[in-house]
This record gives structure tokens, sequence and C-alpha cells, in this order.
């Protein structure tokens, strides 16, 4: 028993002259919750096929919970589970009849089968639509479903593909809370998403993958922090003495200030935190009167504009596809 | 970003109660089950073929409406031309298109394969620890169910409207299973173009292209000895052309050894080599 979930190193995956998967290096400890960011076509989908044992990696290794995706996919397949767009439920079969054949395949007996189904569809709040077909699911029920049907039998390790695209925040908030029930019980969680928030709030760890490349790696605080400490915004009482806040802030901070829009704003990048409350006692003793100041860290849709060039969500727009 | 807010009406307040108890014990079944075997395994992808026509019963469309059509269409059509009357007529066609009509429905095993590979299905399965074949197999024993139901309406419509077998029914069920073996190994072709192919139209078009010349290029509809030497030649080689005959000699009670043993080698054939093709593609895919 390692600690590591997934380890992969130099994984490749080409389709024609278009390398989708590049190189890429992983560790994901085990019992955490993993997300790989990145646009579509960033190579997440084709990272998580090969982990998955869909797809044949064109080079490099990776072994999930110990065991090799090449030399031994059959052991992975024994302790992962996939969702979403990866693995779909039948939309012609009702929720049960989906729940009941999986149960079998993974060799339930017969009324094994039929009670595990009725407590999955319980404890995921789908009881009274356990009769009706997938297809006239809403999406947050469809989305349950999905992950209703990837713990049939608790895997060690669950791949959940963009959990709540599309989704409304009420039916997100219970994805997100089915994903930590998930992880309080020691599965460990492998999430793409195009959301930062969604990785903000759920994932210890993220790789951000553009191109095929992991080019951050790291928590979310280290990922924020690894461009620069944070932004300083201030707004000052009498806009005629922002420029005076200006030319003291300069020289207390050594750092740019821009003018922002409004009149009485300023901001700037602040790589040393700690000299900020400094500078603002110096306004303070200079007879300068805020009305409003705030020091945060970037958000991760900076972090990933800072890293890629180029925003998180303009890629996604053009193959954005909402299962239902 | 397309964001479709959906409401999720009468279904309990779940952010509150379902990280409950329930979803706690439902997470912690973790013992797996004994793997099931091979056959337990493809029934189950066969009961799923079960309820997908319980679901689904517009597909059986071309399996009733198929045959119905051909044996009506070409029994009128051509016997009177042919043998002077359609009931002499459909003494030698009601064999032939019992096979064609099967031979046609194959087509929809690759149909069915490709639009689950679209929707994703088949990577659920893929990505499960079972026997490997399973799904496919599973998949073809609920055509056969499917293959069935065409071949009685076949013969059960032959027999209103004159057919009138020499072979009894013994020769006739032994016909029909003779169809359903081909069928099964003809299907492996279908799975393979399933599995390869980018849409269901695709298939279809394919195996279009295929199966109209194979089934009309042979003796289903009419004794070949009318035709040029060339297309006898065809004829004569056609796969097609010896299970008609087979079939038509069980079903009449005198059937020929040799074309038998083409069947059984032809089927042998198609398997052997399309089925580890099928798998192939089904592990690359």
């Amino acid at each position: 028993m390692t600690d590591t979930a997934i380890r992969t190193e130099g994984l490749v995956k080409v389709f024609g002259d278009n390398r989708a998967v590049d190189g890429v290096d992983l560790i994901v400890p085990r019992g955490t919750v993993f997300g790989l960011l990145g646009p579509n076509g960033a190579g997440k989908t084709t990272t998580i096929r090969m982990l998955g044992t869909l797809l044949r990696p064109d080079g490099g290794s990776a072994t999930v919970m110990g065991h090799d995706v090449v030399a031994d996919p059959d052991a992975v397949r024994g302790v992962v589970s996939m969702t979403g767009q990866y693995a779909s439920v039948d939309e012609d079969l009702t929720g049960t009849e989906n729940l009941v054949m999986l149960c079998r395949l993974l060799g339930f007996s017969r009324e094994g089968a039929r009670s595990r189904s009725r407590e999955l569809l319980e404890a995921f709040g789908l009881g009274d639509a356990a009769d009706r077909q997938i297809k006239n699911y809403s999406g947050g029920m469809r989305r349950r479903i999905d992950i209703a049907a990837s713990i049939v039998v608790t895997p060690e390790l669950i791949f959940l593909d963009e959990p709540t695209t599309g989704l409304d925040p009420r039916s997100r908030n219970q994805v997100w809370d089915i994903v930590r029930a998930l992880v309080a019980d020691g599965t460990t969680v492998l999430l793409t998403t195009q959301y930062l928030d969604e990785a903000d709030q759920l994932a210890d760890r993220i790789a951000v993958i553009d191109h095929g490349k992991v080019i951050a790696e790291g928590t979310s605080s280290e990922l924020k922090s690894s461009i620069g400490g944070g932004a300083l915004h201030v707004r000052v009482k009498d806009p005629a003495e922002r420029e005076r806040a200006e030319s003291m802030l300069v020289s207390s901070l050594g750092v740019e200030i821009h003018r922002e829009s409004d009149p009485s704003a300023l901001s700037a990048r602040i790589d040393e935190p700690a000299r900020v409350s400094a500078a603002l006692n110096d306004l303070a003793a200079a007879g300068i009167e805020l009305t409003d100041f705030s020091l945060g860290q970037p958000s991760l849709d900076e972090v990933f504009l800072e890293l890629t060039g180029h925003p998180a969500e303009s890629d996604a727009e053009a193959g954005e596809e909402v299962p239902a | 970003m397309t964001t479709t807010t959906e409401p999720t009406p009468d279904m309990p307040d779940v952010s509150d109660g379902l990280v409950s108890d329930k979803l706690r014990s439902a997470l912690a079944v973790r013992e797996r089950p004994p793997r099931p075997g091979a056959l337990s395994t493809s029934l189950t992808f066969g009961w799923r073929a079960m309820l997908k026509i319980k679901h689904v019963p517009e597909q059986l469309f071309d399996v009733t409406m198929f045959p119905i059509m051909f044996t009506l269409l070409f029994t009128y059509l051509f016997g009177g031309a042919l043998a002077g009357s359609p009931s002499e007529y459909i003494q030698f066609l009601l064999p032939g298109i019992a096979v064609q009509t099967i031979i046609f429905i194959t087509m929809y095993t690759g149909m069915g394969l490709n639009t689950d590979i679209s929707k994703g299905v088949f990577d659920r399965f893929r990505s499960l620890p079972i026997w490997r074949p399973a799904p496919m197999v599973g998949m073809l024993l609920g055509d056969a169910v499917r293959f069935l139901i065409a071949v009685t309406i076949v013969m059960i419509l032959g027999l209103i409207i004159g057919y009138r077998p020499d072979g009894g029914f013994v020769g006739v069920v032994a016909g029909i299973a003779l169809i359903l073996l081909f069928a099964f190994s003809v299907s492996w072709i279908w799975t393979l173009l399933g599995l390869t192919l980018r849409t269901p139209e695709a298939v279809l078009n394919l195996a279009m292209t295929v199966l109209f010349p194979l089934t009309f290029a042979s003796n289903i509809f009419v004794d070949p000895d009318t035709m040029p030497g060339w297309l006898q030649t065809v004829v004569d080689n056609n796969p097609i052309s010896h299970l008609t005959s087979a079939v038509r000699g069980l079903m009449a009670g005198d059937v020929a050894s040799s074309d038998l043993i083409w069947v059984f080698v032809s089927s042998a054939v198609l398997i052997l080599v399309f089925a580890p093709l099928t798998m192939r593609a089904y592990a690359r895919k």
C-alpha cells in the first residue's frame, strides 16, 4: 500500500499530428481531491481516459493504485470508477435498471443487486425517479445517477468529469456535498473542471493543464501566490488627495501604482504583503482618509490568465457540451 | 459558457439531507462480491438488450416490417412472372426471403453498438472489471431474439400465403437455426464497423452498400441458370447462395451436405476473422 493514488511520468498521447497529451507528470496522493484544470482540448479528458484504461498511452508510464495501466489494466479497472462523459449510464433504461445491471456485472446476486440499487437511489435522493428512464432526468438528477452508478462498489479512486458543468447552483452544491462525503470516506477523487471556483472549493491540489502539458501544480493558495502576493485596492475619501496618496504608496511600497477609472481609487500588485500595513499607517499619519481598502489573493482566474496567457473560459465556449 | 439551469422539482433537499447517514452507509460498501463468470456477464448484457426492446419498442419496426414487406412484395411482384403463380414461387422464395430478412437486420447490431459508443455507455462497460467480450456477446444474444422474431414472422406469413415445406417442423426449425448461426457470424462484421466508423449513419450506408449486392446477387430470387456466365460465377461463390440452398434443403427435407459444410465453414471464418478484429478495436477504442 503506497500513499500515492496516481503517478504518471512523461505520459503522451498523440492523435495524428496533435500531441493531445504531451509529457504529463502527476502525483496524486491517496485520499485527496485532485483537480485537473484547463480549457477544453487541453488534454484533461485524454489524460483521464488513459488513467482509466480506456486509451492506451503512446509514451511514458502511469500507475493507478500501484497498478500499471498498460501492464495490468484489469487490476486498474477493479479499483477505479469513471463518471459523466467518460462513462455514461444508459439513457433508455430506468435508474433502477441501470444500477441493477451494474450490480449484476460486478457480481451481486439478483436480490443483492435489487437491494443495493434501492439503497443507492434512496441515498442520492432519486427514490421517486427510480422507475423513470434516465433521459427524463433533470441535469442534476442525471449527475447524481452518474455518480451513484460509479459507487455501486465504492471505488478507491473515482474520476469525476466536469461534475457540475451546466448545473444550477443548488444542484452544484449537492454534487459538491457528495464529493466531500466520498473523500471523507477515504476515496481519492480526480476531477476535471473548467471552473476555477470548483477547483478552489473542492481540490486539495490542482494541476493546471494547457496544450497537453502541466504548466503549474500545487494547492490553490500556492498557485495564487506563485504569481505574486496579491492585489491591494484603496479608495481615498477625497479624490483630490489621490495624487498625494499615490506618491506616498510608491515610496513606501516600492511598486507601480495604478489609477483606477474611479477618481478616488488606486490599486497595486503587491509582492510583499507585510509592507502594506505600514504603508496604510503612513497614509493615516499624513491625514489621508480612506473609505475602503482591501488586500486579496488573486483569483484562480487571474492565475490561469497569468500562466497560460489566455483566460480559462475563452477556449471553452466553442467545444462546450452540456450533457443533459 | 452555456449554462442550463434546471430546477430539480420534488427532490428532497439533498444539500442538507444527503450527506446523511443514508449516503454514508451507501458509501460504506467497499467489499466487492466475487467476479461473475463470462456467461453470467454476457447474460446480463443480453438482459439489457431485452430491456431496450421493452423501452424502445419502435426498434422492433425493422424486425416486423422488413419481413412482411419483403415477403409480400417479392412473392406477388415476381411470383406470376417467374414461376407462373405466387403460390408456386413462394415454395422457392420463402427460405431465401427468410435469409435476406435476417441478414439485413444484422446491420442494426453495428448501428446499436455505434450509438452506445457515441453516448458513452460503452466507455462505462469498458472501464469495468468484466470479461471483455461480454458487452458484444450480450448484444448479439439480444439480437438473436430479434432475428427469431423476424424469422417467425416470415414463416407464419409464408404458411398463410401458401408455403408448404416438405421438411416439416423439424426441417423448418433446423433451417431457422442455420440462419441464426450465420447471422450471428455476420454480426461480428457489423460490431467491427460499429466500433470503427464514426456515426450510426456511416454504418448504415456501408452496410447497405455491402448487403444489397450480396443478397441480390445470389440465388434467393431466381435460379442462376438464366444468368450470364460471369454472374453465375459470382452467385455460385456467394456465401448467401450456399446459405439459401442449405436452408431450402433443410426446409424441403433434402439438404446437400456440401451446402451445409459451406455455411459452417464460412460462419467459422467470419467469427475467426471478425471477432478478434472486433475485440482489438474494442480494446483500442
